[in-house]
């Protein structure tokens, strides 16, 4: 039998849902702030109250109580009547329900006045200072209370204020006053990350969010009970004040700062990344992501960033010990390219001159694979070697123990390969080369040319993967986010973009290809490596990489699919398929 | 679209007669009119030498308010900043300093930079302010000999606070706690002359 949600009946088959689910199935959206998908049901905000029924003798007969739809398993024949009822489709038949119900008033009218009840105690406490509130423009208690509540307050005693405790954690701070207990984060913290910090204390009106003395909230998914927190109680310190919500542009990404590839929302303003936000992809992430991800987006707008494209001047002959000399020569995007390419051609005019391409792990699959394409056809015998792989201890999996130890089953990790693409990269090389060679091992040998593409965020792994003794080739390339000695001894410098200024797709630990467009414009004088890619083919134009995509999924037959992917509207999500 | 003929309505000029084409009565008409102005009050304003008294709620050059212990009244909440028609307002807000805490003042802008060139003065920052920390006085002669030094500053304002509240020209929407929100002070009369 189906399952009739506002008379509207929908098959779920063997799926255990709950009411929420089931109607959601249905397309009504009961509203609910304790419940999470991905958390334990504790049934205590009572937001999702609805009325249910079952079918006896013909007659639908309801329970004289409104039930939480969060914790009501549906079952065949069930009725769910919600509050909003009467925003039901109309062309649907009315079900027979039993007079005696009708009475009482029309069906919903229960659940809709215990819905703007419970909004009405909510708010009992919950102070207006929406003005000043982060959470204000995405806030639930906002919304709910513009479409189910009550537009005036009757209370007139004063509110609870209890202090604010921003020592909660280095990275949160919670305004104890807008807390409406869902204790989403209490919840969080013991099933997800496992540790347990934050508790419940006080009871009643006196209920408080809090840690325990000298355990702040210090885990690697903190920062997830902010976006989890559906009022402004929790806010993040790193976000606090910078922006209103509503001036934010969301784009659909992919995280670069491990190989899980969590897929992001990247909230930015007038080309500034303001904020990452986990979006929910089951086969990823699930609905989180981890800190290091979430708060490592600072290094795309850093002050030494690689800014502008130069070109090393050795000094003429004449003049061999001038101080001044070597000097950085800034110059214009199309002179250095166009250069670019003559010394390349020169070089592949002579097999026997030794060019090296290292092709880093933070390059998208396009451009690892249209940089080959352009470095082999500009100099055939050029070798192609992968890029350090950063790596920084073990795979960190949630939930943990009090001692710190993972338990099964696994539901989050945090790799600890620290670049996005090494299997896209690799793939790539493979097709190319046939095998994958380590950078290392490239840069051990001495070179007439070097091609390093770079993109790290960190340059640290660009300098812990140099030889001690390592001297620049006479022709060395680098295109690279920070200044690192490569950069220093670069001929031709390029600065490079981040993830979030590229579009493109990376492939994660578990093979599975991600498409992602762009977030941000980059800097004003960066081009992404794709388009140096492209203009060093003589391809005219801007460079799409969708195109590319189709190219090399022709080419490759492991990424095939990807031919296959049509480019990734903005705001649209990102289509997924599995290598 | 044409109009169609049936809406058409051709109207012919009055043919005069010969009373009208002595044209003596228009002449006297006219010079009645002449005298009658000649012993009426006068209208014309001697500006600049005399400044007009603006009606109090006329929208002129915006003030910051100050709280009843001097410091900016704004919350930075961006209500202004998102209600302008003109994108002349740029706040950067910060958490306010500890001192200010303790009177529950979260959020203070750092900075708050209203552009008075780009302004259109339609007064909606004023009515988007949440706590009336920005009004809209009767300063009206606004002049300068860059453009800079009309990208009013925090500080800048404040002081136009101070300067009206010293010439006591408060704008008639600082009581707004006593009147409606839009509504028309009944002190406030459309000036006449007759």
């Amino acid at each position: 039998m189906p399952v009739y949600v506002n008379d509207k009946p929908v098959e779920l088959g063997s799926q255990r849902w709950n009411c929420i689910q089931a109607a959601q199935q249905a397309g009504v959206f009961i509203p609910h702030y304790c419940w999470h998908e991905a958390l334990s049901v504790v049934a205590s905000c009572r937001m999702c109250l609805v009325e249910i029924g079952e079918w006896k003798d013909g007659k639908v007969v309801m329970q004289p109580k409104v039930v939480p739809g969060c914790q009501t398993p549906v079952k065949d024949g069930m009725v769910i009547v919600t509050g909003e009822y009467d925003r039901r489709d109309p062309t649907l038949p009315p079900l027979p329900y039993d007079p005696a119900y009708l009475q009482a008033g029309p069906p919903g009218s229960r659940a809709k006045k215990a819905q703007a009840d419970t909004l009405e105690a909510l708010l009992l406490n919950h102070p207006l200072d929406c003005p000043v509130c982060d959470k204000a423009g995405e806030c639930l208690l906002q919304d709910y209370s513009f479409r189910y509540g009550r537009s005036t307050s009757r209370m007139i005693d004063p509110k609870n204020t209890p202090p604010n405790k921003p020592h909660i954690s280095s990275k949160i701070t919670l305004f104890t006053d807008r807390c409406i207990m869902c204790t989403r984060c209490v919840r969080f913290t013991r099933e997800i990350s496992g540790t347990g910090e934050l508790c419940v204390v006080r009871r009643g009106h006196h209920e408080e969010i809090d840690v325990f003395p000298g355990r702040p909230l210090e885990n690697k998914l903190a920062g997830n009970v902010v976006d989890l927190c559906p009022v402004g109680a929790l806010g993040s310190k790193d976000f606090l004040y910078k922006q209103r919500v509503w001036y934010l542009h969301t784009r659909d990404s992919i995280c670069s700062r491990c190989s899980s590839g969590c897929n992001i929302y990247v909230d930015s303003n007038k080309d500034i990344v303001y904020r990452l936000r986990p979006r929910y992809n089951p086969q990823v992430n699930g609905h989180f992501m981890c800190d290091d991800g979430r708060y490592g987006y600072h290094f795309t707008h850093a002050a030494e960033r690689i800014r502008r494209a130069g070109l090393l001047q050795q000094p003429s002959t004449s003049a061999s010990n001038d101080p001044d000399y070597p000097m950085r020569r800034w110059l214009a995007w199309p002179h250095l390219v166009s250069r670019l390419r003559q010394s390349l051609q020169s070089l592949g005019q002579q097999p026997q001159r030794r060019v090296a391409v290292i092709l880093s792990p933070f390059l998208t699959v396009e451009e690892a694979f249209l940089l080959a394409k352009a470095l082999r056809s500009l100099a055939p015998q050029a070798q192609l070697a992968l890029g350090p792989v950063p790596v920084v201890g073990d795979d960190d999996r949630y939930p943990k123990d009090v001692h710190g130890r993972p338990v099964e089953p696994t539901r989050f990790i945090i790799r600890a390969e620290k670049c996005p693409n090494r299997r896209g990269v690799e793939t790539v090389l493979r097709y190319w080369t046939g095998q994958v060679t380590p950078a290392e091992e490239l840069l051990r040998q001495s070179w007439d040319a070097l091609w390093f593409a770079g993109g790290y965020p960190e340059a640290a792994v660009v300098e812990a993967a140099l030889p001690s003794h390592w001297s620049a080739p006479p022709l060395l390339v680098v295109q690279d986010l920070f200044p690192s000695p490569l950069t220093e001894a670069a001929t031709f410098l390029f600065p490079a973009t981040s993830s979030f200024e590229k579009e493109g797709t990376f492939i994660n630990a578990m093979g599975i290809a991600q498409t992602f467009p762009r977030a941000v414009r980059p800097l004003i004088d960066a081009r992404s490596e794709l388009q140096l890619a492209h203009e060093l083919l003589e391809r005219p134009g801007l460079v799409q990489a969708a195109a590319v995509r189709r190219e090399l999924g022709r080419a490759i037959p492991e990424l095939a699919h990807l031919a296959t992917i049509d480019p990734p509207a903005a705001p649209e999500r990102i289509e997924l398929a599995t290598v | 679209m044409p109009i169609p003929e049936s809406q058409v309505r051709w109207v012919e000029a009055p043919r005069l007669g010969l009373w009208e084409q002595l044209y003596l009565p228009a002449v006297v008409e006219g010079l009645k009119t002449t005298v009658r102005h000649l012993f009426s009050p006068k209208v014309t304003e001697e500006y600049p030498e005399q400044e007009p008294k603006l009606p109090p709620n006329y929208r002129g050059v915006h003030r910051l308010n100050r709280d009843e212990k001097g410091r900016v009244k704004c919350v930075a909440c961006y209500m202004c900043a998102t209600a302008c028609p003109a994108h002349c307002i740029d706040i950067v807000a910060a958490p306010a300093p500890p001192e200010w805490q303790a009177d529950g003042r979260e959020k203070y802008p750092e900075t708050f930079v209203i552009d008075e060139l780009r302004c259109i003065y339609c007064g909606m920052c004023e009515e988007a302010c949440p706590v009336d920390a920005i009004e809209l006085t009767t300063l009206y002669d606004l002049t300068g000999y860059t453009r800079e030094e009309l990208i009013f500053d925090k500080e800048k304002l404040l002081s136009v606070y101070d300067y009206t509240v010293q010439a006591g020209t408060d704008p008639i929407r600082t009581q707004a706690g006593r009147l409606g929100p839009a509504s028309e002070p009944a002190t406030f009369r459309r000036p006449t002359h007759s």
